[in-house]
């Protein structure tokens, strides 16, 4: 190839690496998909509950354990509940760093399931909606497994094992606070 | 005297039932009114009880984590053990690879990312280089997150080609060597020293797009591109290559991707001339417990020495079909043929045919066995392994 058209070639690959670097960053933080307050607002359809704390005994971190494989470092954990309908905020680690996910349980199922946040270089992709319908009607078995089948993503396989992980402790969780009377 | 003291018995007695008859109901009121105020009060006590809780338990958690910069360091690593039998040469055992990562978190935005590797358990200073083993830095770059969705890669970096190249823990892939279609051709584990600039363009379809040091074949060898790699090891980088690539998986268990390269001199000006281009395809489908996989990748290099022993044209090609009984077992089949100098006259395309069983002790750590059938190959063998990562 002649030299001079190379030179275009490298000349052109160039101002497109650099045109990338200009694009206006994105309105949210990096990594920061839904705020906290949005994901409520979207979860419930009245204003959002006050946030409740669920302490943690030794029977339902034992649970948990099994499901994670480790210790759960929290002494207790934040959720909102209206009627039949919690929701819940964890972090589990994906490969490196901590992935925030979003979950509400009815009536012992998966209703809805977001990525808040994902700080991870890899398998971001489990934030879509191709990749989390098919938690939704989700609930566990007696070994505590998800009843959904989960087909995972090509390289991304640790993030879509927190997000399993997540699931699992969501319904776990939801299972142990008893449940409010019915509103309305 | 009897009587009056009676009679003051009496009295007093009607005194005391008098004083202990029901209350007024303003009596009455007044005490609920006092009770109340000291419910409120209790109630005010165990919410300020509560949020001093709370706040403990916030306390508690929150001094569990170490020193900022410890908490934003990462170390993580993978490594292996195989165990040979070879059909037409002496066994083998070999601390094929230990593998740390260090990594490091700058920012929200920008992370410093690392790996070192020692292959078969010892280097040594030899005056010819014969030494067994290898000690190489994989990887080290920093990555910044210029916009959402959109990283900036710049240092030394894994090729986004192939499937092992970038993802090689011993637990993610099947066989106790890694396959040698993607070893000899890709040809992985394939690094070099550049910028790159990767994201999504849409939901599941993502980009990579790359300028990068190239290979250096020396033209009076056998021109496998396996042997040009440099490793960034003062690398000459008189001809750079570009490498592109996109990849699909919006549908759950699919992944497509295609991997294009050009590098104007391959052998960095050694020879007239060592134009170059690469190509990868491969496709991969999980649905339930199976998984099938194909891939095929080729390399087109122009020069006379290339032509002189037919390593103008590289390629290889593979599928491989395998199925997990339970989360812990799975069986694979692949079959493999691979030509490093496909336009030679000689037949020189060696084929594969492997078989085995991975057993996941842990999600990241397994035990490997499989049977290794080669034709126009030296490599027939039954291999064990060990892998583990973290």
């Amino acid at each position: 190839m002649p030299g001079f058209v190379l030179s275009r070639l490298k000349a052109r690959l160039l101002g497109a690496l650099l045109a990338l670097l200009v694009l206006p960053a994105g309105a949210d933080a990096p990594g920061q998909y839904l705020s906290l307050e949005d994901f409520l607002a979207g979860s419930f359809t009245e204003q959002a509950p006050e946030a409740k704390v669920v302490w943690l005994d030794a029977a339902i971190k034992q649970r948990i354990k099994a499901v994670t494989g480790k210790d759960f470092p929290l002494l207790r954990v934040r959720y909102w509940q209206q009627g039949r309908r919690t929701a819940w905020v964890l972090e589990e680690i994906g490969k490196e760093l901590p992935i925030t996910i979003g979950v509400v349980v009815a009536d012992q199922q998966i209703e809805k399931i977001d990525v808040l946040a994902f700080r991870e270089t890899r398998g971001w992709e489990i934030r879509h909606g191709f990749f989390t319908r098919q938690f939704l009607g989700a609930g566990l078995d007696s070994d505590t497994r998800l009843t959904a089948t989960i087909d995972g993503i090509t390289g991304a396989t640790l993030s879509v094992r927190a997000m399993k992980h997540v699931a699992r402790l969501a319904l776990l969780l939801a299972d142990s606070v008893a449940p409010a009377a019915p509103s309305g | 005297m009897k009587k009056m003291i009676l009679a003051a018995a009496v009295a007093s007695l009607s005194s005391l039932a008098a004083a202990e008859q029901m209350p007024s109901v303003e009596e009455m009121w007044k005490i609920i009114q006092q009770q109340q105020q000291e419910i409120e009060r209790l109630k005010a006590e165990q919410q300020a009880s509560d949020a001093k809780i709370n706040a403990t338990a916030d306390a508690v958690e929150k001094s569990a984590k170490v020193a900022d910069w410890a908490s934003r360091t990462t170390v993580g690593g993978y490594g292996e053990h195989h165990f040979n039998h070879f059909k037409n040469k002496d066994d083998q055992v070999d601390a094929h690879r230990f593998v740390l990562y260090v990594g490091h978190q700058f920012s929200d935005t920008v992370r410093f990312f690392s790996e070192v590797e020692l292959e078969h358990g010892l280097v040594e200073d030899t005056d010819d280089g014969s030494g067994p083993g290898e000690v190489e830095l994989e990887q080290a770059y920093i990555q910044w997150d210029f916009t959402q969705g959109h990283s900036l890669t710049v240092g030394q970096f894994l090729i986004p080609v192939g499937i092992i190249n970038e993802t090689h823990e011993p637990d993610t892939f099947y066989g106790v060597e890694r396959n040698n279609v993607e070893s000899a051709i890709i040809p992985a584990t394939w690094w070099e020293t550049g910028a790159m600039v990767g994201g999504e363009i849409l939901p599941g379809l993502n980009y990579n797009v790359a300028v990068h040091s190239g290979l250096a074949i020396d033209p009076a060898g056998n021109g496998a591109v396996r042997g040009g790699r440099q490793k960034s090891a003062k690398a000459t980088a008189e001809d750079l290559a570009y490498t592109g690539r996109l990849s699909y998986n919006a549908i759950p268990g699919l992944e497509l991707a295609a991997s294009y390269q050009y590098q104007q001199d391959v052998t960095q000006g050694a020879a007239a001339d060592g134009e170059a281009t690469f190509y990868e395809v491969h496709a991969r489908y999980t649905f339930g417990g199976f998984t099938l996989t194909a891939l095929t990748a080729e390399w087109d290099i122009d020069g006379a020495s290339f032509e002189a022993n037919g390593s103008d044209q590289q390629e290889g090609s593979y599928i491989e079909a395998s199925y997990k009984f339970t989360e812990k077992l799975g069986l694979f089949i692949r079959q493999s043929q691979w030509d490093n100098a496909a336009n030679s006259a000689a037949d020189t395309e060696i084929e594969q045919f492997d078989i085995g069983l991975n057993y996941w002790l842990m999600p990241t750590v397994v035990l490997k066995l499989d049977v290794s059938d080669q034709v126009n190959g030296s490599n027939d063998a039954v291999n064990l392994g060990v892998g583990w990562s973290f």
